[in-house]
């Protein structure tokens, strides 16, 4: 086979595990609380800024700063549903839907007066490795191994838990759990946090691939809905499948192509599963 | 009947405007906000029976960008452009609608549809970037001597008189529809489409009905906008925050009442200058914080939007109909 497109199919899922993790989230939070995070992406572009500046402006090592990153932004997601969502659970979901779009702009907004809109490089960077014919960039292969690793622990927190059980059955039904016992405005709450620390991994991974700036969040923003929605809104495991098959499309589109059109082809292979598939590639 | 010649008063009332010889910039910030309620009002015909679209200013994009090409690359006058932008917006509209309405492509899932559409259409914008300029722009070329009406470059009075009209059909178009039995069977979608199917409405030509309308409105404004500005770049045109801001200014204002997006624009705009002037050009970022700020406190304590304070007021009357009725 052609190295370069071998290249481009191992990028296409790296790039797949990057968005798998926002769209983890996203779908984490849908399938509990029943609202978008249309700001999720700007929830991790806070994230990327707080490595950005733990790191660069205060000197922190990176390794602490990617730890804090995950508290800060669980932190926000906490805040996010406290002070928008929680009042909003029994208004149309377009309200809700609304509201976090507001948030979006609240957050690039004071982004933009914190920080400017100048472009803020991490300058970190690993050699590529060569594997075969094949040259894999360091940081992308970093990034993937952490991002499946965050999806096999929230898997595990999911599946073993008491609390990861009860959040999987309120997903199920939300009129018989509180009936069983849970609090479901605790399991929110729980989500919510959950939810943001994903978000916050997905920053740290992010951070050390793109230059972070206060719009840096509808760079990827568009596409992790996207993939949340063809996976089936709130089905995590068609959420992240959905992230692999997204990623290979556009990296295997740009290679054919040039970028803009391999997100072309992928936010057109998307309407077009839409209207195939209206529930997601993976409805049940 | 009273209504029809009140509305045709205060139009001649507004057209009288440039004759008072106010600033430009006046006129500027005028000129802009009729504008920018005519695409919130295109974006509420839809939204106020609950299709709510994330991607209306790709409709924007479509239509300035086809008028402009084919005035720069074929010659063709903005007179002529205008409407074929108009058309290939709402075959756009048309071929993304029908397919999402007759699979019932509904809520949530339309919301992120005509996201990916909003989106499709900036980077294509930008990839297009040999005839577009792709993000850094394009200008409409300028019309040889004489040609000002053909390539409508106009001063600001003339201007402000073509955004009035176009805001003024925005409003009859809203009116119209609500005069029909479309609205009824619109309403009764947005209630439930089951059970609006069973009684014999026909969901998808209805849907669709109000999607030409709302495209159509949408795409002049683009237009128009672009064709003032003589300046066209994808950010402003088309894609994910532009297609907010439009859907920002059609909440604020209300979007249940016609003349609520027009509040809206009116908010924003003041909004945004009045920012603009306060914290100066450096503090660019109050504006969208403020902006989001009240967006999220609109949905908390005033989800009608401004004119929504004023309906509950016409409730307590008791001659007031409950449902927000045309003027």
């Amino acid at each position: 086979m052609d190295p370069f497109f071998l290249e481009a199919l191992v990028n296409g899922i790296l790039l797949g595990g990057v968005f798998a993790l926002p769209a983890l989230g996203l779908n984490l939070v849908f399938g509990v609380v029943d609202v978008v995070w249309l700001c999720y992406a700007e929830l991790v572009m806070v994230g990327m800024y707080a490595v950005w500046f733990l790191h660069t402006q205060a000197g922190w090592p990176l390794w602490l700063a990617f730890a804090a990153c995950l508290p800060v932004v669980a932190l926000l997601g906490l805040l996010l549903h406290l002070l928008v969502v929680r009042p909003l659970l029994n208004s149309p979901p377009i309200n809700q839907v609304l509201a976090t779009g507001g948030v979006l702009f609240v957050l690039q907004g004071a982004a933009t007066l914190v920080f400017s809109t100048e472009f803020r490089s991490l300058g970190v960077d690993m050699p590529p490795m060569e594997v075969g014919e094949v040259f894999v960039s360091g940081t992308k292969l970093a990034a993937f191994v952490a991002a499946l690793t965050g999806a096999g622990i929230l898997w595990a927190f999911l599946k073993f838990t008491y609390v990861g059980t009860a959040i999987r059955a309120i997903a199920r039904d939300r009129e018989v759990m509180p009936l069983m016992g849970v609090d479901p405005q605790r399991i929110y709450l729980i989500a919510s946090a959950v939810g943001g620390a994903l978000a916050g991994l997905a920053a740290c991974l992010l951070v050390v691939q793109l230059d972070v700036h206060p719009f840096v969040g509808l760079s990827f923003g568009p596409i992790t809905f996207m993939i949340c929605v063809m996976g089936g809104l709130g089905n995590m495991l068609g959420g992240f499948l959905a992230a692999f098959l997204m990623g290979l499309i556009i990296s295997v589109g740009g290679f054919w192509g040039t970028t803009e059109f391999s997100y072309v082809v992928a936010f057109a292979f998307f309407i077009l599963v839409m209207f195939l598939r209206p529930k997601g590639l993976f409805a049940r | 009947m009273t209504g029809t010649f009140l509305g045709a008063l205060v139009l001649a009332a507004l057209a009288a405007v440039p004759l008072l010889s106010p600033p430009d910039y006046l006129m500027h910030l005028l000129i802009t906000a009729l504008l920018t309620a005519l695409a919130g009002t295109g974006w509420a015909m839809m939204g106020r029976f609950g299709l709510v679209s994330f991607g209306h200013g790709a409709f924007l994009g479509v239509a300035a960008y086809t008028m402009a090409l084919l005035w720069n690359e074929a010659g063709l006058t903005p007179w002529l452009g205008i409407p074929i932008g108009m058309a290939v917006a709402v075959a756009a509209g048309v071929l993304l609608g029908y397919p999402a309405f007759r699979l019932r492509v509904v809520g949530h899932y339309f919301a992120l549809v005509t996201l990916a559409a909003g989106e499709i259409v900036r980077i294509l914008i930008v990839a297009l970037r040999e005839h577009t300029g792709g993000s850094l722009g394009m200008t409409p070329a300028k019309a040889p001597d004489g040609g000002a009406f053909l390539a409508m470059q106009f001063d600001k009075a003339g201007f402000w008189w073509i955004a009035l009209l176009a805001w003024a059909g925005g409003l009859v178009a809203w009116r119209m529809l609500d005069r029909s039995m479309s609205s009824k069977a619109l309403a009764a979608i947005a209630e439930d489409e089951d059970a609006a199917a069973s009684i014999g409405i026909r969901v998808t030509a209805e849907k669709l009905k109000v999607t030409v309308i709302s495209v159509a409105l949408a795409a002049l404004a683009g237009a128009l906008t672009a064709q003032y500005r003589q300046y066209l770049n994808p950010e402003s045109l088309a894609g994910l925050g532009i297609s907010l801001q439009i859907v920002f200014g059609a909440i604020a204002g209300g979007m249940y009442v016609p003349f609520g997006p027009t509040i809206g624009a009116l908010i924003t705009i003041g909004l945004e200058e009045g920012l603009r002037i306060f914290f100066g050009t450096e503090l660019t970022g109050a504006a969208p914080l403020v902006y989001g700020l009240l967006l999220v406190l609109f949905m908390l304590y005033l989800p009608r939007g401004i004119a929504g304070l004023f309906e509950r007021r016409a409730k307590r009357s008791p001659a007031a109909k409950p449902a927000p009725v045309t003027a």
